[in-house]
């Protein structure tokens, strides 16, 4: 089991429990999952993410068999390129970006050449759909939620695309994956970290419409709790309880 | 036997929501209770569910149909559920027969929704006969209210605070610190108000929500409960487990006794 959406580093607007690697660890064990794919949440809040790069690369470095890292690059500043290679270098298994953080619109070019460049260098984009309930946010965070629209067209930008999509909800998905082609709906893995189970029994309803293979684990560590996504996975319909998900590492 | 869990925040659906998988609804609500070990799920239906009148504004007429649906499923499923009557405090006359009505046929508690800011006086009547029958009003809570939002009138800790001090003898379930805004602002609003009881349902599983509840109002003063989404009320049931702040008696007060306390002896199924 890989949770793919874990990350580290405080968060800007609420005080979130010791958001530290180590924790993180004990967390993993605890909870019996193997990996962590692990982004720097402070970085979607900086104008500029090589120093969280920087910081995330030391922080998980004693616990490297456990957690991967996942370096944001932002595409609308120039020479970005470079860093794709030498994300790869530094053992990152995906590129993380955080289009309304960024202020970058749903046609963005710069987040479709990215999307691209990714898929060539054979590393998935991580794609945040929110960290927050709408509902709650601080007065100063207005870069509100990743659009569907935004998703589509990256889904769209290239046959290597490859995204990850997380803290998406069952609209968002179904609006995304059926505005796809067939061929399209293959590029995009959506994680269960905010999709509802019963009695509404979304989690469930996608995995019979859309299939299971599309969907991995993912918690939203330290920001959620990471007893959710497996509680959601353990309520699911008898039927649907062996059902296989995806394997980001395949993807 | 396993300890009992009481489930303070439930619904059901019925024919009349307009909904066509209802029954599934309502079977998957039984079917994730029985996983999670729920005892009994103390649930209300609300009106039409938004199909003939407003989710958070139901016509007098969908209140009772809604409560009917209630009661027959109060029949059907015996002690497994308890119900809640859910009145429109708009309607004053209209709401107080149905309490009187629906406490007759088993009604254990009163359910508000957002149909009148909680701390108005059009409340005060429906409290007066919650206290008269000892019934806990479970109040339905946007957490710090900001502005007004569309198609409910919304109440938050403040305005429940108020609310409470005028009936000091009637319980209040503030109903789902994760079911949106601010929960923080809760804690600080209803801190003075012994009276209020949040529950911790709702769809939020913020790390930090339930130390913050634990840290500020104490394991004797918070319930158990899911509301539309059972897969974070188990998620929240297993990691009050990793607080470190509970002993094994706080989690018993957290998943039951304290609903057996505040609700009237024996009404309460699997719950001694």
């Amino acid at each position: 089991m890989i949770d793919v959406n874990a990350l580290v580093g405080p968060y800007p607007f609420r005080s979130i429990p010791h958001p530290d690697a180590d924790v993180l660890v004990r967390v993993l064990d605890r909870e019996e999952v193997d990996l962590a794919w692990v982004g720097h949440l402070p970085s979607a809040f900086h104008r500029d993410p090589a120093a969280g790069n920087a910081e995330l690369l030391a922080a998980l470095k004693p616990h490297a068999a456990r957690l991967k890292p996942v370096l944001a690059i932002r595409p609308d500043w120039p020479r970005w390129e470079p860093l794709l290679k030498d994300a790869r270098d530094a053992g990152a298994v995906a590129i993380r970006a955080y289009p309304p953080q960024w202020q970058l619109g749903p046609h963005d070019s710069s987040m479709a050449e990215l999307a691209i460049a990714c898929g060539e260098a054979r590393l998935p984009l991580v794609l945040t759909v929110r960290f927050e309930d709408l509902r709650q946010r601080h007065p100063l965070d207005v870069a509100g939620d990743l659009s569907a629209a935004a998703i589509r067209a990256l889904a769209r930008a290239g046959k290597g695309v490859r995204l990850i999509v997380t803290a998406a909800g069952r609209e968002m998905i179904e609006e995304v994956h059926w505005g796809l082609t067939p061929e399209e709906q293959q590029r995009v893995l959506w994680d269960i970290s905010w999709i509802w189970g019963p009695p509404e029994d979304h989690l469930a309803k996608l995995f019979r419409t859309i299939g299971s293979r599309r969907f991995v684990y993912g918690t939203q560590w330290p920001l959620r709790l990471t007893q959710n996504p497996r509680a959601n996975l353990d309520l699911l319909p008898d039927d649907l309880g062996s059902a296989a998900m995806g394997d980001p590492d395949e993807f | 036997m396993n300890e009992p869990l009481i489930d303070c925040h439930a619904h059901f659906l019925h024919a009349l929501c307009g909904r066509s998988d209802w029954q599934d609804v309502n079977a998957a609500r039984f079917r994730a209770g029985d996983k999670i070990g729920v005892t009994c799920h103390v649930a209300s239906i609300l009106g039409t569910h938004g199909f003939r009148s407003p989710v958070y504004f139901p016509s007098p007429d969908d209140v009772t149909v809604g409560n009917d649906a209630m009661l027959a499923l109060l029949k059907r499923e015996g002690t497994r559920v308890a119900m809640m009557v859910t009145v429109n405090p708009n309607h004053t006359a209209h709401a107080t027969r149905e309490i009187e009505r629906c406490v007759k046929a088993g009604a254990v508690g009163v359910k508000l929704l957002a149909s009148r800011r909680a701390d108005d006086p059009l409340l005060d009547p429906v409290c007066a006969l919650a206290a008269k029958h000892g019934l806990p009003v479970l109040h339905h809570i946007w957490q710090h209210r900001r502005r007004e939002w569309p198609n409910q009138e919304i109440s938050d800790g403040a305005d429940l605070a108020r609310l409470a001090s005028r009936h000091p003898k009637v319980i209040f379930i503030l109903a789902h610190i994760g079911g949106g805004g601010d929960y923080a602002h809760t804690f600080h609003a209803v801190k003075g108000s012994p009276n209020i009881y949040p529950d911790l349902s709702g769809s939020g599983v913020d790390r930090g929500m339930l130390d913050d509840a634990i840290k500020a109002l104490g394991p004797k003063r918070l319930l158990w409960g899911s509301d539309i989404t059972m897969c974070t009320g188990l998620a929240k049931l297993r990691a009050l487990e990793t607080t470190g702040l509970l002993s094994a008696d706080d989690l018993k007060d957290i998943r039951w006794r304290n609903a057996a306390r505040i609700f009237r002896a024996g009404t309460l199924g699997g719950v001694a």
